[in-house]
C-alpha cells in the first residue's frame, strides 16, 4: 500500500503530505502514530522506532473532531492532560488558557453541540496541542469545513504552528493548504504511495492569506506541485 | 416552566382518553352490561368506583403487600443492573468470553420464567430470595444486551484517538466507552423496569406469604375481584413510577442521548 517513502521532519517544521484520495496518506499517519502495526520499513521519533514510543510522542488528529458530546470544550481539550494523570482543576485551567490563545475565549464551558464546525475543529486542535507531544499528526483537519471557514482556519493554524516548536505532519489533498500552512509539501502517487516530489513552500511573510496565495512565488510553487500531482496520477 | 407547561398540555389527550375509558367502564359495569354479556354474576365484574373503594378501604393491606413487592422489585432490578453491566463489560473486553457466553446470555432469556419460578421456590423457600432471582433473571437480558450494544457503538477512530492521546485500555473504557454506553444502559433499564413487576408477580404466584401477587391469588380464591384489580393498580403504578424515575435519571446523567455518534459517523466517510 505504501512504497518508497522516505521523509524526515525537523523539530519546528511542518511537512504536508499531498496525494490523491485513497493513496494511503491517512494510513501513513496512523503508522507514525503507532496506531497500526508496521509491516515493513521503520519509523522513528527522536530515534526511537518502537510503536509505543511513537504513540507516546505523537498526537493524532483525524478529520472529524470527535469531541466527546458530554464534555465541555475545556474538558474536551484537556483530555490528554487528564489521561496523563493531571488534576481536573489544573487541567481545565491549562485547557482554558489554550482555548483563549486559540481564539476561543468565553467558550471553555460550551458543549460541543453548541459550537460551530470551525470552533469544534479549533477545540480539537487545542486537544492535540495540549497532549504536549513533540510530533503532531493532522489528518485533513479542515476537509469537512466550508471554504471560508477553511481559509480562516488555515491562516490560524499557520500562525499557531509557527508559535509551537513541534514537528508536524499535515495530510491534505489541497495543494494550496499544503503550501500555505506547511514548510514543505511531499507529493504522493496513488497506491502504492511513493513520494514523487518535495516542494518547498515559498517564504512569504504576507499577513493576509489572500495576498500570500496570490504572490508570484506561491503561484509558481502551487503550479509545480499540481504538475507533480498530475504527473503522479 | 414553559417546558413543564407544554408537557402537561401534551398529556391532555391521554388523560381524556383514560377518563373516557373509565367512564365507559363505569357505565357498562354498573348497569350490569358486561356481566350479562359474559354470563357472570355482576359482583364478579367490578366497576372503577368499586375498585376505587377497595383501594381506599383496603389501603393499609395493599400498602403492606406493595411494600413487600417493591422490595423484591428493587432488589431484583439492582442485581440485574449490576450483573448486566458487569457481563456486558466482560463480554466487551474479551472476545473469547463473548464467544463462550453470549449464547448463554441469550439462553437466559429463552427460559420461561413461569417454569423456573416454582423450581426456585422449591430450592430457596417462600422468602424474598426466589423473587429477587426471578426478577433479576427477567431484567438481566435487556440491560446486558443494551449495555453491550452501547459499548460497541464507539467508532474505532474515536478509540484510536484516545489511544493516541495516551489512554490505555481501561481509560478508553472509563472515559469513552462507558459514557457512550450510558444512554443505552438506561434504555435497557427502562425496559427492565417495566417487566420487573411481572417477574415479582410470577415469583409470588409460585409461592409466597405476602406481596401483591400473593394478595391477588388469595383474592382470586375468595372472589374478592375489586381488590384484585386494586392490586393491579398498585402494581402498574409501581412499574410506571420506576420507569419515570429512570427517565428522570436519564435526562439528568445521560442528556446527550444515544444518537450522537450516528450522524457524525456518517459524515466521516473518507
Amino acid at each position: 500500500m505504501l512504497a518508497g517513502i522516505e521523509l524526515e521532519v525537523a523539530p519546528g517544521e511542518t511537512l504536508a503530505l499531498v496525494g490523491p484520495s485513497g493513496c494511503g496518506k491517512s494510513t501513513l499517519l496512523e503508522l507514525v502514530a503507532g496506531l497500526q502495526p508496521l509491516q515493513a520499513g521503520s519509523i522513528e521519533i527522536d530515534g526511537d522506532p518502537s510503536p509505543a514510543a511513537r504513540t507516546a510522542r505523537s498526537a493524532w488528529m483525524p478529520q472529524r473532531d470527535l469531541l466527546l458530546p458530554w464534555k465541555r470544550a475545556a474538558d474536551n481539550a484537556a483530555v490528554a492532560l487528564r489521561l496523563a494523570g493531571g488534576d481536573r482543576r489544573e487541567s481545565r485551567r491549562r485547557a482554558g488558557a489554550m482555548l483563549h490563545r486559540l481564539g476561543l475565549s468565553g467558550f471553555a464551558d460550551a458543549l460541543p453541540g453548541e459550537l460551530s464546525g470551525g470552533m469544534r475543529q479549533r477545540v480539537a486542535v487545542a486537544r492535540t496541542l495540549l497532549a504536549g507531544t513533540p510530533v503532531l499528526l493532522l489528518d485533513e483537519p479542515f476537509a469537512a469545513l466550508d471554504a471560508i471557514t477553511r481559509g480562516e482556519l488555515q491562516t490560524w493554524l499557520r500562525a499557531t504552528l509557527a508559535s509551537e516548536h513541534r514537528s508536524t505532519l499535515l495530510v491534505t489533498h489541497d495543494v494550496e493548504e499544503a503550501l500555505y500552512v506547511a514548510d514543505r509539501a511531499a507529493i504522493l502517487t496513488p497506491r502504492p504511495a511513493a513520494v514523487t516530489a518535495v516542494i518547498e513552500a515559498p517564504a512569504i511573510p504576507a499577513a493576509a492569506r489572500a495576498d500570500a496565495i496570490s504572490d508570484p512565488a506561491f503561484v509558481a510553487a502551487r503550479a509545480a506541485a499540481l504538475k507533480s500531482l498530475g504527473a503522479a496520477a | 416552566m414553559n417546558g413543564r407547561l407544554t408537557s402537561i398540555l401534551r398529556l391532555w389527550p391521554t388523560a381524556l382518553a383514560v377518563l373516557a375509558l373509565l367512564g365507559a367502564w363505569q357505565l357498562a359495569a354498573s348497569t350490569g352490561a358486561i356481566a350479562d354479556a359474559l354470563g357472570l354474576d355482576s359482583f364478579l365484574v367490578p366497576s372503577p368506583a368499586e375498585i376505587g373503594d377497595s383501594l381506599w378501604t383496603d389501603r393499609s393491606l395493599l400498602a403492606d403487600n406493595a411494600w413487600v413487592t417493591l422490595q423484591e422489585v428493587v432488589a431484583g432490578f439492582a442485581a440485574a443492573l449490576a450483573l448486566g453491566i458487569a457481563t456486558a463489560v466482560l463480554l466487551h473486553l474479551s472476545p473469547l468470553a463473548r464467544r463462550i457466553s453470549y449464547p448463554l446470555v441469550i439462553a437466559s432469556q429463552t427460559i420461561p420464567v413461569i417454569v423456573i419460578a416454582p423450581v426456585l421456590v422449591v430450592w430457596f423457600g417462600f422468602g424474598i430470595g426466589p423473587k429477587v432471582a426471578i426478577i433479576a433473571l427477567i431484567c438481566f437480558f435487556p440491560i446486558a444486551v443494551n449495555a453491550l450494544d452501547g459499548l460497541g457503538t464507539v467508532p474505532a477512530e474515536q478509540r484510536k484517538l484516545m489511544r493516541s492521546l495516551g489512554a490505555g485500555r481501561l481509560r478508553v473504557l472509563t472515559m469513552l466507552e462507558a459514557p457512550t454506553a450510558l444512554p443505552f444502559v438506561l434504555s435497557g433499564a427502562k425496559i427492565a423496569a417495566a417487566v420487573a413487576v411481572i417477574g415479582a408477580v410470577f415469583g409470588e404466584w409460585a409461592g409466597a406469604n405476602d406481596g401483591l401477587g400473593h394478595l391477588m391469588l388469595v383474592d382470586n380464591a375468595q372472589l374478592e375481584v375489586p381488590r384484585m384489580f386494586a392490586a393491579m393498580v398498585w402494581l402498574s403504578a409501581m412499574a410506571i413510577a420506576l420507569f419515570g424515575l429512570l427517565s428522570m435519571i436519564e435526562r439528568r446523567i445521560a442528556w446527550w442521548g444515544a444518537a450522537e455518534h450516528g450522524p457524525q459517523a456518517e459524515a466521516g466517510g473518507r
